[in-house]
């Protein structure tokens, strides 16, 4: 029993956190904002080269071979920097697709040769998911993975027609897809299909729940530095209790989302098909945890935190859409529900480790 | 990150189990806060020191195992499984027993602590005054030095278990030209001392849980000064920590509770028109599983070596309120039922174990530094903002 991160995977997370905080500035992301697609392809470039998106792809296809459990405190960063571009998306679902197609024996030289040219940045894959109605970034993929009732499809994007639908979050490029279905892009179907789409619901809340941790944590910083500076009465507004009350309120909600958020990837990594529960558990609580930091900041930030002015829009919004992408509060504490309703459920302190996981792990192991 | 037990924890769990099966009474104890029932307790501490179960973390020399925090976790969650006595030493044990531990003589370790393991002294805390609640740097009561003795007078209020306690231990002016949190001392007063008087202070539930307790001119020995005279506050902030920490409140207590409210939820729900019901259980679930995912964090951070923060704090606000939240929800879940009382004939089920719970669950969010103080911590020392 070990609930910490290594050497190796905080160290990693500090590099990472340093370069974005240089890179990813608030007036880069407004640079965004107004130019056509919307991304920053020196943050792109920069991310490639360290490797962000080679991490999750496996040995065999050039990768890092890593974990959700390495992935995670990135995940949790580029939320922290409110980074628009979709690597965690695109590093947690397609990727992951794509490996267990491999791993399924489906089409492998194809998916193998794509995961090599995802890995140096060469390619980029996307993967839409019937959870959300828009797909975030889509006409900058040069492959989409699309469901199609079980089935999977890998399409190019020439085959599809997308439209641009406007997101209050002018950092997120949602497109709707259309598209015709047809057995040349099919890679997956039946079960097989259904369990690519299952795993990646879960990835991809996953992801988002940690991205949320992040947005929620630089929203409780962003407003303890104004409310120790702006004056009123001749103090800073920090010095009132109303206002420190705010703040530690958005403190305790963020500190019990993230353990939440880390037995997640870990059961994602070691117990994918017992994952649910935990993974919800996640969600629910980093959405919600985000969602009170969001308009506490907004408070404690006064009339300037009610401007288009005030970086806080840039993380406050992508909470709010964050929240309900992947699953919103009520999909995810709907499927714990259901949960604890099934009288076979392993309820109590005792199974909170160890039971869930271990028959799971044993199996692996043999 | 490995959230597997180890085969010698899962190992410890089954020797805790079966010891837990064997001896846990199969009638329920009457309440600590009654004279039969603080005995009862205090036999059931005596019963689990026979068996060095007494405080599995403390070192073996008083009696314990030397687990670490991970294996104290797997006892606490077994002996809520098993439905064991409250532990009326509480404040002995998870407060003043690390205290003493870190800061005391080894006379004095050898004094207190085996008494204190055993059951034979059990101890009550003794740092409110009527004009230092929240503001503990106010108190007054004085101990004035005479040679090898203090002279303790003034008062004590909100003094846990005092009624029937042993001995207090708690935060006296020892300078009486200091101010604040200077000039204070931490003494241990035997409860039975000449010039001691203990006034019952019914709580909500109407037993003497705490006292008022008088203090006219009653001598102490200066061996139970703990650390230096004047060094008090500082020792009283380190076992202000213990209680907020880890040990005082154990996530099993809340995950068992969950579990009651799941299993209560499961019969009553198709009666409930309570719209807000089922949100309620879910989040409660999910909070309790927090609670517990977070200790196990901690305690994995302190077993490798880290210190434990201001984020202590955090798990003061979120078990207090969680509890409250079951408790609440538990009585939406019995309506109109919720009103009886324990031994009531309605008394079917654990109808009045809620009841009792609910009750007990107010004073979470006051107790140990009330959650107000609580935030002004967060704010000032874990998130950084400004004090004035």
């Amino acid at each position: 029993m070990d609930f910490t991160f290594t050497e190796d995977q905080l160290a990693f997370r500090d590099s990472i956190r340093s370069v974005l905080e240089k890179e990813v500035t608030p007036a880069s992301i407004r640079a965004r904002w107004q130019s056509d697609h919307g991304e920053d392809s020196a943050a792109l470039n920069m991310l490639n080269e360290l490797g962000v998106m080679a991490l999750l792809v496996p040995e065999a296809q050039g990768g890092l071979g890593m974990d959700w459990v390495d992935f995670i405190l990135l995940a949790e960063t580029c939320g922290y920097a409110a980074l628009p571009e979709t690597v965690v998306d695109d590093a947690m679902v397609a990727t992951g697709m794509l490996t267990d197609l491999v791993s399924l024996g489906q089409h492998v030289d194809q998916v193998s040769a794509l995961l090599a040219s995802m890995a140096t940045g060469a390619k980029r894959v996307g993967c839409a998911h019937i959870i959300n109605p828009y797909s975030n970034f889509a006409h900058r993929k040069d492959w989409m993975l699309l469901s199609n009732g079980n089935d999977v499809h890998l399409v190019p994007r020439s085959d599809l027609t997308l439209s641009a639908v406007n997101s209050v979050d002018k950092s997120r490029r949602l497109q709707k897809i259309d598209w015709t279905p047809s057995r040349r892009t099919r890679v997956a179907d039946g079960e097989i299909g259904a369990g690519l789409q299952r795993a990646a619901l879960n990835r991809g809340a996953l992801g988002t729940a940690a991205q949320l941790l992040g947005l929620a944590q630089a929203m409780i910083r962003q407003s303890v530095d104004y409310t120790s500076t702006r004056e009123q009465f001749g103090r800073a507004i920090g010095t009132n209790q109303a206002v420190k009350h705010l703040l530690a309120d958005c403190a305790v909600s963020v500190e019990f989302a993230g353990p939440a958020v880390y037995r997640a990837a870990y059961t994602v990594s070691v117990a994918p098909q017992r994952a649910d529960w935990a993974v919800s558990h996640a969600k629910a609580a980093a959405g919600a945890a985000a969602e009170l930091c969001a308009r506490n900041a907004i408070q404690s930030h006064g009339a300037m935190g009610y401007t288009w002015e005030c970086d806080l829009q840039i993380w406050a919004k992508r909470a709010w859409a964050l929240s309900k992408d992947w699953g919103d509060g009520g999909f995810h504490k709907n499927r714990i529900h259901e949960w604890l309703l099934q009288p076979n459920a392993l309820l109590g302190p005792e199974f909170t480790f160890g039971k869930r996981y271990i028959e799971i792990a044993e199996s692996a192991a043999a | 990150m490995d959230l597997l037990y180890t085969p010698s924890q899962t190992q410890f769990r089954e020797e805790v189990r079966a010891w837990l099966g064997a001896h846990v009474p199969a009638h329920k104890l009457q309440s600590f806060d009654t004279p039969e029932g603080f005995e009862q307790h205090r036999q059931w501490e005596k019963t689990l020191a026979a068996g060095n179960w007494g405080m599995v973390t403390w070192p073996k020399e008083f009696g314990g195992r030397a687990c670490d925090l991970i294996e104290w976790l797997i006892f606490e969650e077994e002996y809520y499984r098993a439905g064991a006595p409250l532990r009326v030493n509480q404040n002995g044990i998870f407060l003043l027993g690390p205290t003493l531990m870190e800061y005391g003589t080894e006379a004095q370790k050898a004094r207190f602590i085996s008494a204190m393991a055993s059951g034979e002294e059990i101890w009550a805390q003794a740092w409110s005054e009527p004009n230092a609640g929240s503001d503990m740097a106010a108190i007054r009561c004085r101990a004035d030095r005479e040679g090898n003795e203090f002279v303790i007078n003034g008062q004590k209020i909100w003094s846990t278990r005092a009624v029937y306690a042993d001995y207090a231990f708690g935060l006296f002016r020892t300078d009486p030209d200091s101010s604040r949190h200077h000039g204070l001392s931490f003494i241990l007063v035997p409860l039975d001392a000449p010039g001691v008087t203990v006034r019952p202070i019914d709580q909500l539930n109407g037993l003497p849980g705490f006292a008022e307790i008088f203090f006219d001119n009653v001598r102490v020995s200066d061996f139970n000064l703990l650390g230096g005279e004047g060094e008090g506050w500082n020792i009283a902030m380190a076992t202000a920590g213990f209680e907020r920490g880890l040990m005082l409140r154990s996530p099993a207590r809340f995950q068992q509770a969950s579990k009651r409210l799941v299993e209560l939820y499961r019969q009553r729900r198709n009666d409930i028109l309570d719209l807000s019901i089922e949100d309620s259980v879910v989040r409660c679930y999910m909070d309790a599983e927090a609670y517990a995912l977070s200790t196990y964090q901690t305690a994995s951070r302190l077993v490798a070596g880290g210190k434990i923060g201001a984020e202590s704090s955090c798990n003061k606000i979120f078990w207090s309120e969680l509890d409250i939240r079951i408790h609440e929800t538990a009585l939406s879940l019995l309506g109109a039922r919720a009103e009886v009382e324990p031994d009531g004939e309605m008394d079917t089920s654990d109808l009045g174990a809620w009841l009792d719970g609910f009750l007990f669950a107010q004073s979470g969010p006051i107790y140990a530094g009330t959650n107000e103080i609580q935030r002004n911590i967060i704010a000032e020392r874990m998130l950084g903002m400004p004090r004035k």
